[in-house]
């Protein structure tokens, strides 16, 4: 019986710690910025604003992308979010690399880890180029190594 | 008339005799100073726990509110600043007072039978002590807050198997921190481990009260008993302790930096300074070594503490003869100190104005041009006519703080639009960016307000603000000299041919302060 009351009170109180919440699916594609602002091959960090469900409210907030433009109609758009754990990545110009300022990870321009304890490459936005808009969907993790 | 209700307690409750009972408890001859130490941790616990009750009665525990409600309490209410440091330098004080104590048992070999599990419950302590300090530290929801939590879940993250079970118990969805991740952490700081605590100390003590407290190998002296003597003791250390958290706290502010912010890319987490170096260990192992140092080495360390006493049986012995265990001691202290040490030093600083625009560094320059300060300190403590802004915060709308500057500064020179960006400035003021009103060197923002004067900002970008036709100027510093900066301003075409930028010739104060500020971005 009392193994009974246990499970009646533990099953549901793991599940309700555990199990993310019922979310519904959020916006797909968001207008980050424009082809033509971007300049071949150079990282450009790149603020746009999302609709994001932070729990049980809907935020408008300012999200980066670090997007670089490699071809005429190529965009890349990296996660500025670090693979090691999570600090901002910036880019530094002087030496073309990323670099996390936590535990000094860098990566190269196309997003692959340098140095640093960082596990695998940068992760990546979708990216979908519309005429000169060029927009963003979800974050996919790279791969390992 | 007091022997009547003595006694009427006594008899209905037990009372009397139940405090005489632990005043009168024998203790070996041996006990001393050494043994202040639990009793200085338990205090520190209470001071943890009072100032912690009336900081809740003034926060909003949820974000951003959480930062809106934290600031009302240092900036309007009555010894909020004090309450809030209390408990800031509480926490670090209580890590230090439980490491002392900790060492002192171990030092002493006071783990030894039958005292065994004394010292395990104590290991689980200490444990609790620093789960309070890992939740605590989201609780300002500051950026120092916010990117310290990110790197925490992070860390635990990468648990095998159990670790994306983990990150879900903490909130955090995909490495997202937000609300739920707060709610958690607030409630496993404010509800769960505090009566975890109490009763984990309440056994401790009982387990120290069964066994006695622990004899010196060779007692000499006759056993004498806990009052008044050691109680004196105790007492003394906890005044002494409390001397030193109170100056802390009424000397040693802590800011409250700017609001979270997942975007602010510019700021460099570090946690704080008692998981430093576990911080700095995380730099040694990388890729698929991650592991030893995030889970690996730490498990082993709080295994070896829980199994000392029975790795450790041998009888007791003096102090002095025990080499073996100072030598551990030792080796523990200079690899933590190394560690931190080396943390510390990596961490590069910045001053406050340097993450500043130009506009905000140009405000700087305002508020020296019209001798606000004669009427408003910005440093803590310093006493003036007006209300001093590291104290307050400034509600006041934009157009009455500029109706202000014209009636309190009538001849400063400033145009309404450097008085309208100074209000905006003002408006903006924490804890953090307070101090560089009085620490920007003077030189940086006289340049920072040539710039804005020359409107500079329509093509270029300092620290991401302003146009983008020209190049952002963080990192010209870096790449270029002072001579080629001035030369390029005199003749941009001689050195980048196909420039569009026109020629700025500056007075010879103008372009020293000019490339005073230039100098500045680094990066």
């Amino acid at each position: 019986m009392m193994g009974a009351i246990t499970a009646a009170l533990g099953i549901p109180a793991l599940g309700y710690l555990l199990v993310p919440a019922r979310e519904k699916k959020q916006q797909k594609w968001i207008e980050a910025v424009a082809l033509t602002d971007l300049r071949q091959d150079t990282p450009e960090q790149v603020v746009f604003q999302r609709v994001h469900r932070d729990g049980w409210k809907l935020v408008t907030e300012n999200a980066v992308a670090w997007v670089v433009k490699t071809g005429e109609k190529e965009v890349i758009a990296f996660s500025p979010l670090c693979t090691h754990l999570g600090c901002a990545v910036s880019w530094h110009p002087s030496d073309q690399t990323f670099v996390c300022p936590c535990h000094t990870s860098s990566f190269s321009p196309d997003g692959k880890v340098i140095s640093g304890p960082a596990p695998r490459s940068l992760d990546r936005f979708d990216v979908r180029v519309d005429g000169i808009k060029v927009m963003l969907g979800e974050v996919k993790q790279s791969a390992e190594g | 008339m007091v022997k009547n209700v003595m006694d009427w307690v006594e008899d209905r409750t037990g009372a009397v005799s139940g405090v005489k009972h632990l005043l009168y408890e024998e203790i070996p001859g041996s006990s001393g100073w050494h043994q202040v130490l639990g009793s200085v941790a338990m205090f520190c616990f209470l001071v943890q726990f009072v100032t912690g009750i009336l900081l809740a009665l003034n926060y909003a525990p949820t974000p951003p509110d959480a930062h809106a409600s934290l600031r009302f309490i240092l900036t309007e209410l009555t010894g909020g600043r004090l309450i809030r440091g209390l408990h800031h330098w509480g926490a670090s004080m209580m890590i230090v007072v439980v490491c002392l104590h900790m060492i002192q048992v171990f030092l002493w070999g006071s783990y030894k039978k039958p005292r065994e599990a004394t010292w395990m419950l104590g290991v689980v302590l200490l444990l609790l002590t620093l789960g309070f300090g890992l939740t605590g530290y989201l609780l300002p929801w500051d950026n120092r807050a916010y990117w310290g939590t990110v790197v925490t879940t992070q860390i635990t993250a990468k648990a095998p198997l159990a670790g994306p079970y983990i990150l879900r118990l903490m909130g955090s969805d995909n490495g997202q921190i937000g609300v739920q991740t707060f709610a958690r952490f607030y409630g496993a700081h404010v509800l769960l481990l505090p009566p975890l605590m109490m009763l984990l100390i309440g056994l401790h003590v009982f387990l120290v009260r069964r066994h006695g407290v622990a004899p010196a190998p060779v007692e000499t002296a006759p056993a004498k008993k806990f009052y008044p003597g050691q109680v004196f003791k105790d007492t003394l250390a906890i005044f002494i302790m409390f001397s030193i958290l109170f100056a802390l706290a009424t000397l040693a502010r802590v800011p409250l930096g700017k609001i979270a912010d997942p975007t602010d890319s510019t700021y460099i987490p570090r946690p704080e300074w008692y998981f430093l170096f576990l911080f700095q260990i995380l730099k040694f192992f990388e890729g698929p070594l991650e592991i030893i140092g995030s889970m690996v080495l730490p498990g082993v360390a709080v295994g070896l503490l829980f199994a000392t006493p029975f790795l450790d049986r041998g009888a007791a012995v003096k102090l002095r003869q025990r080499t073996f265990a100072i030598g551990i001691v030792f080796l523990a202290a200079i690899g933590w100190g190394g560690l931190t040490v080396a943390a510390m030093r990596s961490t590069p600083y910045k001053e406050p104005w340097q993450n500043f625009t130009a506009e905000e560094v140009a405000a700087v320059g305002a508020f020296r041009q019209a001798k606000c300060w004669q009427c408003h300190g910005v440093i803590p403590g310093d006493h003036k006519a007006g209300p001093n802004l590291a104290d307050i915060t400034i509600h006041e709308e934009r157009d009455a703080l500029v109706a202000h500057f014209k009636i309190s500064a009538p001849d400063s020179g400033l145009r309404d639009l450097q008085l309208r960006q100074l209000a905006t400035f003002m408006r903006k003021l924490d804890d953090e960016s307070v101090g560089a009103i009085a620490s920007a060197p003077g030189p940086v923002v006289g340049g920072a307000m040539l710039y804005m004067k020359s409107n500079c900002g329509i093509c270029h970008s300092i620290n991401g603000a302003g146009g983008k036709t020209g190049t952002p100027l963080n990192g010209v510093a870096k790449r270029r000299n002072r001579a080629w900066m001035e030369g390029h301003f005199i003749d941009p075409q001689k050195y980048s041919p196909k420039t569009i930028m026109p020629r700025y010739a500056f007075d010879a104060a103008g372009m020293a302060s000019m490339l005073a500020y230039m100098e500045t971005l680094k990066d």
